[in-house]
C-alpha cells in the first residue's frame, strides 16, 4: 500500500502548491493597479487625509506579506470583502448567485455524464457500425461548435419555432419549481451538449484500448455477446480513464457556465464575474475567480485521486518475491 | 504533383475541410474586394431580412440581411474573417515561438531549468484558462494586445508540454551527444539537431492549437472583451446581436456558424492527416 499513499500525498501537495499560488497569483492581481484600492474606492477627489484614513481602515498601510495574510484568513472565514462598484459585502453578492451556478451545472451533470458514458459504451459494442459513425461523427461536431452557438441553435428552435421554454433565464420569485426548471433547462442543456461529445469520445477512446487484450480476444472466442464483452469484460479495466474525464468534465463544466450564464443572462457566478471585469470591479473579480478556481482545483485533484484508487494495479501493487 | 495526387485521393471529408479553409483564407486575403458595401457602412435599417424576405418593404440588395446598425451582414462576415482569423493565428503563432523555446530549453538543459519550467508550467495548467485570462484583463483591462498576450502565454503552456516531450526523446539520440561532445552551443543543439527532427508533430499539433486559440478569443469577443466595435469581429458580431433572436431573426446565427464552420473544418482537415483527434477542448 505504501506506493498509493505516496502517490496520493504527492497529488495532495501539488493541489495545495496550486491553490497556494492562485492565491498569491488572485492576490497580486490588486497590487498591479496603478494606485490601490483606496484611491480606487474613493476617487481622485478625495484629500490625502481622506486616502490615508481609508488605508488604514482598510489595512491597506500594513507591508504586503500581513495583508496577504489577513486576506486568506477572510477569505477563509468567509469574508470576501467589498464590491467597488455597489460597496456590498461581496459574500452577500455571491451567495445567491453561486447557489444557482451550482445548480445549473450539477443538472448539466445529471444530463451529459450519463448520456455521454452510455453512449459511449454503445458505440464500442456497436463498433464500426453506422451507429458508431454516427455518434462519433456528432461528438466532433459537437466539440467543435463554440458553447454560444449550440445555445442559440436551441433557442432558435426550443423557444423561438416551437415556443416551449424561455429565452433568457430572468429569476422569477413563486413560479413554483416547474417554472423554474423550464428557466434552467436551456442553460443546463447546452452545456450538457459540450460536455457529452467530449465523454463520449474519452469513454469510447478508453474501452476500445482494452478492447485489443488477448482476455477480450478470449471472451469473443468463448462466444460471449458483444454487450456482454463490453460491459463485464472490457469496462472494469477501463474505469479508471472514464472516472478521470468525468470527473475533469465536472471541472469544466464550473468554469463552461460562464459564456452559457452570459448567452442566457443568467444570474449565476459566471454572469458576475464578467459583468465585474467590464466594471473592472477587481475584489468582486478576485472573489469570483478564486471561487471557480479552487473548485476547478479540487475537482481536478478529486479525479486525480480516483483514478488511483480506481486503478487495480496500484491498489494491490505486486507481492516481491 | 505528388501533393496535389495526395490532395486529390483525400476523403470526402477532408476536402470539404479545405474548401471551408479555402473559402476562409480568401476572405482573409481580398476582404476589401470581396465585401459587396464597406466595412462599417450603413445600408439600411436594422436587422432587415436578407434573401429570404427579398420582397420586404426598403430591403436594400443584401445576400445576408443587415445587422442591429443597419451594416449588411455578408460584408461584416466577410472583414469580420480577417480579424477574428488573424488575431487567432498571431496568438499561435507566438504561443508556438514561446513553447517551443521553452521546450527546447527544458529538454535539452534538463536539471534546474527543466524543473523550474515543467513546474511553472504544471501549475499555470492547474488554473481555468478562461478564468486567468478574465482576471488578467481585469486588471490590465481589455485591448487587442493584451487578449493576444494572455492567450498566447496560457497556450504556450500546452505547447511547451509537447514540444519537452517530443524533444527529451530526441535530445537522448546519439546524434545529439555527438554534438554535445563536439562543443556545439545550446543554441546550435536546440535549433539544428533537436528542431528539425521534432517540426513535425509539432506541425501536426499546430491546427489543433489554432482551433483552441481560435474559439477562445470568438468566446472572449462574444463575452464583451475581446475585440471592440466597430471593428468586426465574428465572435462581437454574436453578442452585438444576440437580442435578435428573441424576435425570431436568425442573424446572430450567421457569424456563430461561421466560427463552429471553421473549426469543424481544421478538425475534419487533422483528422485526415492522422493526429491525434482528441478534440478542440482537449484542456478543459
Amino acid at each position: 500500500m505504501g506506493s498509493v499513499a505516496e502517490l496520493l500525498a504527492k497529488r495532495l501537495v501539488f493541489g495545495i502548491a496550486t491553490l497556494w499560488v492562485i492565491s498569491l497569483l488572485v492576490f497580486s492581481a490588486v497590487n498591479l493597479l496603478p494606485g490601490d484600492l483606496a484611491d480606487a474606492i474613493l476617487g481622485q477627489g478625495a484629500t490625502p487625509e481622506a486616502v490615508a484614513a481609508f488605508r488604514a481602515e482598510l489595512g491597506l498601510d500594513q507591508p504586503v506579506a500581513s495583508r496577504y495574510l489577513n486576506w486568506v484568513a477572510d477569505i477563509l472565514h468567509g469574508d470576501l470583502g467589498r464590491s467597488l462598484a455597489n460597496d456590498r459585502p461581496i459574500s452577500e453578492l455571491v451567495a445567491g448567485r453561486l447557489a444557482n451556478t451550482v445548480r445549473l451545472a450539477i443538472l448539466a451533470a445529471f444530463i451529459a455524464i450519463p448520456a455521454g458514458v452510455g453512449l459511449g459504451i454503445l458505440a464500442t459494442v456497436y463498433r464500426d457500425r453506422p451507429f458508431d459513425r454516427a455518434t462519433t461523427t456528432a461528438s466532433l461536431i459537437a466539440i467543435s461548435f463554440p458553447e454560444f452557438f449550440t445555445a442559440y441553435i436551441l433557442v432558435a428552435l426550443f423557444s423561438v419555432t416551437l415556443g416551449w421554454l424561455p429565452a433568457v433565464a430572468i429569476e422569477t420569485r413563486g413560479g413554483g419549481w416547474q417554472q423554474a426548471l423550464r428557466e434552467i433547462a436551456l442553460p443546463a442543456l447546452t452545456l450538457a451538449l459540450a460536455v457529452v461529445g467530449y465523454v463520449l469520445r474519452m469513454t469510447r477512446a478508453a474501452i476500445v484500448n482494452v478492447m485489443a487484450a488477448p482476455y477480450i480476444e478470449m471472451a469473443q472466442l468463448k462466444g460471449a455477446s458483444p454487450l456482454r464483452i463490453v460491459t463485464r469484460h472490457a469496462l472494469p479495466n477501463a474505469l479508471s480513464p472514464i472516472i478521470n474525464v468525468v470527473i475533469i468534465n465536472l471541472a469544466y463544466l464550473v468554469v463552461g457556465v460562464v459564456v452559457v450564464e452570459v448567452v442566457f443572462v443568467y444570474p449565476g457566478l459566471g454572469q458576475l464575474l464578467v459583468d465585474s471585469v467590464s466594471k473592472r470591479d477587481i475584489p468582486v473579480v478576485q472573489a469570483c475567480c478564486i471561487i471557480f478556481a479552487a473548485t476547478y482545483v479540487l475537482l481536478n485533484l478529486l479525479a486525480d485521486i480516483l483514478s488511483v484508487l480506481s486503478n487495480p494495479r496500484l491498489r494491490r501493487p505486486r507481492q516481491q518475491v | 504533383m505528388q501533393l496535389w495526387l495526395k490532395l486529390m485521393r483525400a476523403p470526402l471529408s477532408a476536402k470539404l475541410g479545405m474548401a471551408i479553409v479555402a473559402v476562409n483564407v480568401a476572405c482573409v486575403v481580398f476582404a476589401p474586394w470581396l465585401a459587396p458595401f464597406g466595412e462599417t457602412e450603413i445600408v439600411g435599417q436594422s436587422w432587415v431580412p436578407g434573401f429570404w424576405g427579398a420582397d420586404v418593404q426598403g430591403a436594400p440588395a443584401t445576400w445576408l440581411g443587415t445587422d442591429h446598425l443597419g451594416r449588411d451582414v455578408l460584408t461584416r462576415l466577410i472583414f469580420g474573417a480577417r480579424n477574428s482569423i488573424v488575431i487567432a493565428l498571431v496568438t499561435t503563432i507566438l504561443s508556438f515561438s514561446l513553447g517551443i523555446t521553452t521546450g527546447l530549453l527544458a529538454a535539452a538543459m534538463r536539471g534546474w531549468v527543466d524543473q523550474i519550467l515543467s513546474r511553472t508550467v504544471d501549475l499555470m495548467m492547474g488554473f481555468p484558462t478562461l478564468i486567468f485570462a478574465l482576471m488578467v484583463l481585469a486588471v490590465i483591462g481589455s485591448s487587442i494586445p493584451a487578449v493576444i498576450g494572455v492567450i498566447a502565454l496560457l497556450d504556450a503552456t500546452r505547447v511547451f508540454r509537447i514540444t519537452r516531450a517530443v524533444a527529451t526523446d530526441i535530445a537522448a539520440q546519439d546524434y545529439v551527444e555527438v554534438a554535445r561532445l563536439r562543443g556545439e552551443g545550446m543554441g546550435w543543439i536546440m535549433r539544428r539537431e533537436i528542431l528539425p527532427n521534432a517540426i513535425t508533430p509539432l506541425a501536426a499539433e499546430f491546427g489543433l492549437r489554432f482551433c483552441f486559440v481560435f474559439l477562445f478569443v470568438a468566446t472572449l469577443s462574444f463575452i464583451g472583451l475581446g475585440v471592440q466595435p466597430p471593428a468586426a469581429d465574428w465572435g462581437s458580431m454574436v453578442k452585438e446581436n444576440s437580442a435578435a433572436i428573441s424576435f425570431g431573426i436568425l442573424m446572430p446565427l450567421f457569424p456563430a456558424a461561421a466560427i463552429a464552420l471553421l473549426t469543424v473544418a481544421i478538425n475534419l482537415i487533422i483528422d485526415w492527416t492522422g493526429a491525434t483527434a482528441g478534440g478542440v477542448h482537449d484542456d478543459h
